[in-house]
């Protein structure tokens, strides 16, 4: 089902078809990329691009339609992925994401929905969204790239950000610890969280395609490089290095309990990745529609019927009627 | 403004009394079962919540522009607080109508008529105090004329929820009763006409 | 009383004006709601709550106003009509989001059912402190349709307006009322579907390919389009070029900002919805608007028995700015124009500006709480008639 992947790919690697020397064969992932947008954003060394690519090819594998998804971001690095995706694709305000993909997921339970931001824009500002589309079980995916800073704002203090780590704003260490995304998204109700790295882009791009399957509220965290702004300020060096120490610390722990996947990305020790959840409730419209039916009978009327859109598309002015 | 065919009303009492249902059932009265006008301003908040609570409302032939209510020509006083307080601001010549239980009334001026009525012990006959404001409402249509009983008991039947009605129209009968025999110099009652 | 099929409540009601806004939402089209609780705005979203369910409709309550304001434009994207609803401090706490429909030009409908101000203020009694908010609320350039009804039908009657406003001009449209207006029943007249007009979305039929979801059409206003036709779209709130893709050039916000702001300012003739009386001998004229305009209309008549020669105008439409009925006001024998709001001087600097010194203007603030004493209004009319 997956396609090889190479484990050192770097992110701007896939699209340049332009490449001098012999023509490439079509790279599967440049259907998903507006290359009228190229080259990115993103930093050398930066491990946004690599989830891109683990995404891309998880949704070819889920055989999803392509004019059937919806990618919704934030504000910042990985907010811009919205904008490279060759799909409908929004680019919202900051942490305002989860919100706006909900409203969009509610009005259209056709598409598939799927939120990819990052860190800061989706546990700081926009953490109380997170724990109540989990709560709710609204149907999303949630794909959340954690590089324990603010890249675009140029470095700053996250809730992802390791204790004593250096950030602009906290230039004498980081006083406070950080969260654990993965037992946050579970307490929230998240019936499918995940945690792996922009090394491991295998089980990464195996674990997207299990959240766009699930039905309801997934959250995947990709841990990645940001060597920037985090790397080099914390002496952990380049994107190759912080790879590095993925590879090295990371630990598969499938089904692991996720208050006991806490970890310290600055000191020794294991980094607890894998599918740690995979459960089912009912999501948000399925459970409306079963409330609604209950109570109202006959009476209830699923959302978008009577058909919305033929009236919508009527080219007249019309009374509802029309 | 002020024509004749304008009522000014206020009807107060305290949270939880159905105050604000009461007014909204004499301006349903009004506008759906009768074709006129009407508007209905309520004190809204932590005081529809327990503490006092009161409507205006002003009924009228004519769309109504200014739905404030400085000095009804009548009040509807279910507690003694909202007599003590509204009763002052009556027009000249106005009508207080007042639950006799729960009001004392005193030192009211010469130039009112009073029409009082136990409202919340006929509604404990009924065995539900709650329609005590329906009690009220049919008094006030009896002794007042501001909409006709008719309209009142459809605008009742149109407001309370579904499975009381009959429970409703009964307090509204018993209170609209209630106004007639008083009118009539009957022996309920302490009107002072 | 049954809706029909599509939900339109037709017939006679008394019914408050939160309560009214709502069944004008449904009337319009509207399917789609999210709020959170704030008084006096929270009876709109009960009501929905309560109705959507038999009309094809979803009501979501979110975690917060911000939540709020950008869900129903994820729900527009999906091809909904779509509100959210708040009073003061959630309006405020929604400002990025009005100014993200404006930029992405997504057409919805905001709520504010004005209570007294600033912060906490008077969550129960009424204001129209938020009418400079309205318009300037978010940063940024842009500019935005405020209607402000007085009444509860006007409440109905301008909802759909708004929906159908939001529609024609691709613009997020407030629907201001005030508290007074939000909690006062009255006799509201819902007239059978097929009277309502109803401007529906005009979805492109251009291919996937051709289309551009940032390319002005008639009137400047680009087509819309929704997530799941294929065209495989992109929305930023990033200043844009046609095609939807960030430019970070000044050219590019020239171009951009420029027209989302022509848009609705050339419009503004067309958006204009007002009441006049009393005009042909006016020598002064009062302007208001909302709650005010019926304090206005008892002050008036008092104010005309007593022999002043005083017109009413009364804008339903405060933004844009309808610069031309001033002007139109001006010129003959209309020496004042008094204006009484609920605040302590928010749009009579529109009025002072568009009156360009030629006629004198009288303000008549009030802080809010409740509404003007009639006889402070008649006073000022009688003065300004000396």
């Amino acid at each position: 089902m997956s396609t090889p992947v190479a484990t050192h790919e770097r992110p701007d690697a896939p699209v340049r078809a332009e490449a001098p020397g012999c023509e490439p064969p079509e790279n599967p992932v440049t259907k998903f990329l507006r290359t009228d947008r190229l080259p990115h954003i993103w930093c050398a060394g930066c491990g946004i691009g690599t989830s891109v690519n683990c995404f891309a090819r998880a949704v070819d594998a889920c055989k999803i339609p392509l004019d059937n998804i919806s990618v919704v971001s934030g504000i910042g690095c990985t907010g811009r992925v919205a904008g490279y995706l060759r799909l409908d694709s929004f680019h919202t305000t900051h942490g305002r994401a989860i919100p706006f993909a909900t409203g969009l997921k509610l009005a259209n339970p056709e598409l598939k929905v799927v939120v990819y931001s990052g860190d800061g824009d989706l546990t700081a500002i926009g953490g109380n969204h997170l724990i109540h589309a989990g709560r709710r079980n609204v149907d999303l995916t949630v794909i959340c790239v954690n590089n324990f800073t603010y890249g675009m704002t140029g470095g700053q203090v996250a809730p992802t950000t390791p204790l004593q780590a250096v950030a602009t704003t906290t230039p004498y260490g980081n006083l406070e610890e950080p969260f654990n995304l993965c037992h946050l998204a579970d307490s929230a109700g998240a019936v499918y969280v995940a945690r792996w790295t922009t090394y491991h882009v295998r089980q990464l791009q195996k674990s997207i395609t299990k959240a766009l399957q699930k039905h309801g509220f997934s959250f995947v965290e990709v841990l990645s490089p940001c060597p920037t702004l985090y790397g080099r300020r914390n002496r952990v060096g380049d994107g190759l290095a912080m790879e590095r120490m993925f590879k090295e610390r990371c630990v598969i722990k499938n089904g692991a309990a996720t208050h006991d996947t806490a970890f310290d990305a600055l000191a020794s020790g294991q980094i607890p990745i894998g599918d740690f959840v995979d459960r089912d409730r009912p999501a948000f419209l399925q459970r409306y529609n079963q409330v609604m039916r209950a109570q109202l009978g006959d009476d209830f009327v699923p959302y978008g019927e009577p058909e919305i859109d033929t009236r919508a598309e009527a080219d007249q002015f019309a009374g509802p009627e029309g | 403004m002020s024509e004749a065919n304008t009522s000014e009303i206020r009807i107060a009492g305290f949270g939880g009394q159905g105050v604000i249902l009461a007014g909204m059932i004499l301006g349903k009265g009004a506008t759906i079962f009768e074709n006129r006008h009407a508007t209905l301003v309520q004190s809204f908040g932590p005081e529809a919540r327990g503490g006092s609570c009161s409507a205006q409302v002003v009924l009228s032939d004519q769309p109504i522009a200014y739905p404030y209510v400085a000095r009804p020509r009548i009040l509807v006083a279910m507690s003694q607080e909202a007599f003590e307080r509204f009763a002052p601001d009556l027009a000249p010549n106005g009508l207080l109508v007042y639950e006799q239980d729960l009001v004392k009334v005193h030192d009211l001026r010469p130039d009112l008529r009073s029409f009082g009525i136990p409202a919340t012990r006929i509604a404990e006959e009924l065995r539900r105090r709650m329609v005590l404001n329906i009690v009220m409402v049919g008094f006030v249509a009896a002794v007042t004329g501001l909409v006709g009983v008719e309209a009142a008991r459809k605008a009742v039947v149109d407001s309370v929820p579904k499975g009381t009605e009959h429970l409703n129209v009964t307090a509204f009968d018993k209170g609209c009763e209630y106004g007639r025999r008083l009118i009539a110099g009957g022996p309920a009652g302490e009107g002072k006409a | 009383m049954q809706a029909d099929r599509i939900g339109v409540l037709t017939g006679v009601h008394f019914i408050d004006g939160d309560f009214a806004a709502a069944e004008g939402a449904i009337a319009a089209g509207c399917r789609f709601a999210a709020g959170y609780p704030i008084t006096p705005s929270t009876e709109v979203v009960e009501r929905l709550a309560s109705r959507f369910p038999f009309v094809g409709g979803l009501f979501i309550q979110m975690e917060d106003e911000i939540a709020s304001s950008i869900a129903i434009q994820g729900a527009v994207w999906a091809g909904a009509k779509a509100i959210t609803v708040s009073s003061g401090p959630g309006i405020s706490l929604m400002a990025e989001h009005i100014g993200y429909a404006a930029m992405t030009e997504t057409p919805c409908v905001f709520v504010n059912v004005q209570r007294g101000g600033p912060s906490t203020g008077l969550p129960t009694l009424p204001g129209q402190a938020d009418v400079m908010q309205a318009r300037w609320g978010s940063h940024g350039d842009y500019a935005i349709i405020a209607l402000c009804p007085n009444s509860p039908q006007e409440a109905f009657d301008l909802a759909v307006t708004a929906f159908n406003f939001a529609e024609r001009y691709r613009s997020p449209v407030m629907l201001l009322l005030d508290e007074c207006i939000g909690h006062m029943l009255e006799k509201v007249v819902i007239p059978p579907a097929d009277e309502i007009e109803v401007v529906p979305r005009r979805l492109t039929e251009k291919k996937p390919g051709d289309y551009l979801p940032y390319l002005p059409g008639d009137n400047m206003v680009p087509e819309m389009v929704k997530a799941g036709m294929g065209h495989r779209f992109h929305i930023t709130g990033l200043t844009h070029d046609e095609r939807g893709y960030p430019v970070m050039t000044a050219a590019a916000q020239e171009k951009l900002v420029r027209r989302l702001v022509d848009k609705i300012r050339l419009a503004s003739r067309d958006l204009a919805l007002y009441e006049a009386r009393w005009l042909d001998d006016a020598e002064v004229v009062v302007l208001s608007y909302g709650i005010t305009s019926r304090v206005v209309h008892r002050a008036v008549e008092v104010a005309r028995e007593r022999g002043a020669k005083v017109g009413q105008l009364r804008l339903k439409t405060i933004w844009p700015f309808p610069e031309h009925l001033i002007d139109q006001l001006l010129g003959g024998r209309v020496r004042s124009i008094v204006v009484p709001e609920l605040n302590l001087g928010q749009l009579v600097l529109e009025v002072e500006r568009t009156t360009r010194g030629r006629a004198k203007v009288v303000p008549i603030g009030h802080a809010g709480g409740t509404v003007h004493e009639v006889g402070v209004i008649v006073e000022a009319i009688l003065e300004a008639a000396k």
